[in-house]
């Protein structure tokens, strides 16, 4: 059923030399974002309406769901059915749209914090249920809106307003919390491969289930200037082209060589009932005994 | 009317028949006494009728989940006990802040904490207005019988799409576990409403929009309204906003819904209370043995009668003032340490005496426990009268010995 690692299918070639279009994507009037200058979410941002574009869907159909953080603000931004709601509950709400609109595509966006801290519960039975969701986790390992606490996948170690001397809890991993949990399609990408990420957004949104793609995307403002990273670039290089390989370049890896880096692309896909149409399936046979 | 037959139900099964009467599609909810009747019937029942039903991971989810059900365009529901209520409470402020309808049930347990879980009680009143943070509207319904029941919860719903705000159907144990007779109405036979859909474009629709009154019409996630909703103080079209007086404006319009609407949602019931001496403010189980007391100290020549709130939230002012004119002194039964009888004192305004009957060991107030306050309070007026000193306070506490109200 599942496998473990998985090359990645190049997109459907574009024209070349014209610029990729975001106007019909965005709200008019709603930008300036609220991220600061050097943040990755812009980046994601970018990726994903590439990502959707290319699967032509409608942005009727499309609604986008998010709790409350930095990435959380990406729903104000972006035209289309878009539901800012509790911190850590998006899920929970996406599952009711869901199943009152099944026809709808739903992509979440959520942080570290609000999916596997406060969301954590919501996070592993959406998982489990395998609902037809696309849940993007911006993972930033750091509360950035309320400016620079320990989140759940802050490396030990590493310097918030919450552990000034350093975090001494062991972090989650997004993915393996995922797979875990009964994700049906479980993936990582970073904001400095945003190529990869659109390709990677891709498939997830195409994926029928639950579909979780863990972000890893640097707060300078915070993280990066507690943990003495100079520059915003310098971040991103370190955290997410040096501290990640891909699956591929994994197989070619040590234990040891892969000790301490987090792996990019897609790491687990299988197939499951999706809970939708499990639920109508259930539906026709109480309603066949009538 | 023939063939409309009665049947005899729960008070929690009530609920349920009310709710699919009302339209109500979608339930989810997670499990917990006394309320655990309304959530398997509705995971019975809905797929039956194409409705969705949904066990969730607690009820934090749940609130959430009815509020996504209903952007999705369905009458949603869902029903809970104190814990739970507890939890739901950050839901009901997001729901009451982005106006989205939908029925949150709350069969009354003792508390606080695990309290006494199947024991009865009526210690969620307060909570029910003031549980969430903010300012914000409540609808909260207080039905005393299982038929009050089904009639309640579909006026839930309507009252929940007229003022696109949570309703809450707040029953105690007693009355959603009684088994009583009730007749169904017929399809059509009770008013059943819809949301106002918008009639705009798409391009122009605006979520809260207030240009034509309070109330915007609200449009369902999928039909072609791409639009936005925010916890965040939010403009017309539904993006935040940090402007001052659009702050003020939407926090003042959130309950000017209900405000301006009271007289529409107040219901009560008057029990002899005409030529009433002394009143009884009771509500759901206490109102039962109110009225058993109005009966039996009418046989003994006492003048008492009941005013008994059916919308306990907007509380009744207007019926409360009006008695207090009228009445020496308001007799306020409850099953907690006293909570409803401090509104009853404050829209009293000292016209008359305000006394508390309260009850927290998980039994219900007994008849006699409301007539001997009354006995002893028709006592203490008529030694006033003959210039014996009156009562010292007005909010006496009447708690009977057990021996004398069980045995």
């Amino acid at each position: 059923m599942s496998t473990p690692t998985e090359e990645l299918k190049p997109l459907a070639k574009k024209k070349k030399k014209v610029p990729f279009n975001y106007e019909p994507y965005i709200r008019g009037g709603k930008l300036p974002h609220i991220w600061c200058p050097g943040c990755g979410h812009g980046i994601v941002l970018k990726s994903l309406l590439r990502a959707i574009h290319t699967t032509g869907m409608s942005k009727d159909d499309i609604a986008m769901v998010s709790g409350i953080g930095c990435s959380s603000r990406t729903p104000g931004y972006v035209d289309f059915n878009t539901l800012h709601t509790l911190h850590g509950r998006a899920l929970a709400y996406a599952t009711g749209l869901k199943l009152a609109k099944p026809k709808l595509k739903i992509i979440v966006t959520t942080g570290d914090g609000d999916a596997l801290a406060i969301g954590g519960n919501h996070f592993i039975h959406a998982c489990r249920r395998n609902m037809d969701m696309t849940i993007l986790v911006y993972n930033n390992a750091i509360y950035g809106m309320t400016s620079g606490q320990s989140s759940p996948t802050t490396p030990q170690g590493m310097i918030s307003t919450t552990g000034r001397y350093g975090s001494i809890e062991p972090p989650f991993d997004t993915c393996q919390l995922a797979q875990a949990a009964g994700a049906t399609f479980v993936a990582r990408g970073t904001a400095y491969h945003f190529q990869e990420l659109e390709k990677i957004i891709y498939e997830a949104i195409l994926h029928k289930g639950t579909s979780v793609v863990d972000i890893i995307d640097a707060c300078p403002t915070y993280y990066g200037r507690f943990n003495k990273y100079k520059t915003p670039s310098e971040m991103m290089e370190k955290i997410e082209k040096e501290g990640t390989v891909s699956v591929k370049q994994a197989e070619k890896l040590t234990p040891e060589e892969l000790q301490g880096k987090f792996l990019r692309g897609i790491i687990h896909r299988s197939e499951r009932p999706e809970y939708c149409e499990e639920y109508n399936k259930l539906v026709a046979t109480v309603q066949a005994k009538k | 009317m023939a063939n409309q037959k009665k049947r005899f139900m729960q008070g929690n099964e009530a609920c349920t028949e009310g709710a699919f009467y009302a339209g109500c599609r979608f339930y989810a909810g997670y499990p917990i006494t006394p309320s655990t009747e309304v959530m398997e019937i509705c995971g019975t029942r809905l797929p039956k009728v194409g409705g969705v039903f949904i066990q969730m991971e607690d009820e934090i989810a749940s609130i959430c989940a009815i509020v996504g059900a209903s952007l999705g365009g369905l009458k949603a529901m869902t029903a809970t006990s104190g814990p739970g209520f507890s939890l739901m409470q950050e839901g009901l402020g997001f729901a009451c802040m982005t106006e989205v309808p939908c029925v949150i049930v709350n069969v009354m347990r003792s508390g606080p904490s695990t309290g006494f879980p199947t024991g009865p009680s009526q210690s969620d009143v307060m909570q029910a207005k003031w549980g969430t943070h903010g300012d914000h509207p409540a609808i909260v319904l207080s039905p005393a019988s299982v038929e009050e029941i089904f009639h309640e919860t579909v006026r839930a719903f309507n009252l929940s799409e007229i003022y696109r705000t949570p309703v809450i159907l707040l029953y105690d144990e007693i009355i959603g576990h009684m088994r009583e007779a009730i007749t169904i109405p017929e399809p059509g036979a009770v008013e059943v409403i819809n949301r106002v859909a918008p009639n705009c474009p798409p391009n122009e629709y605006k979520p809260y929009d207030n240009k034509l009154g309070d109330i915007a019409p609200l449009a369902s996630y999928g039909d072609g309204y791409r639009f936005h909703v925010t916890g965040l103080y939010h403009a017309a079209d539904g993006f935040p906003t940090n402007n001052t007086k659009m702050i003020e404006d939407a926090a003042r319009r959130l309950l000017r819904k209900v405000d301006d609407n009271k007289e529409r949602i107040w219901k009560n019931e008057e029990y002899f209370l005409d030529d009433a001496e002394i009143g009884i403010f009771a509500y759901g189980v206490s109102a039962r043995s109110a009225k058993f007391a109005v009966r039996e100290l009418r046989k003994k020549g006492i003048k008492a009668g009941l005013l008994r709130p059916i919308t306990i939230w907007p509380f009744p002012d207007a019926a409360v003032e009006e008695m207090s004119k009228r009445v020496k002194a308001i007799i306020v039964p409850e099953m907690n340490l006293g909570q409803i009888v401090y509104e009853v004192e404050r829209a009293a305004k000292g016209r008359c005496d305000v006394k508390g009957i309260f009850r927290v060991d998980t039994e219900p107030i007994r008849p006699i426990q409301i007539m001997d306050c009354i006995t002893g309070a028709v006592l203490a007026l008529s030694e006033a009268k003959n210039g014996a000193k009156p009562p010292v306070s007005t909010m006496t506490e009447m708690m009977v010995e057990r021996d004398m109200i069980d045995g």
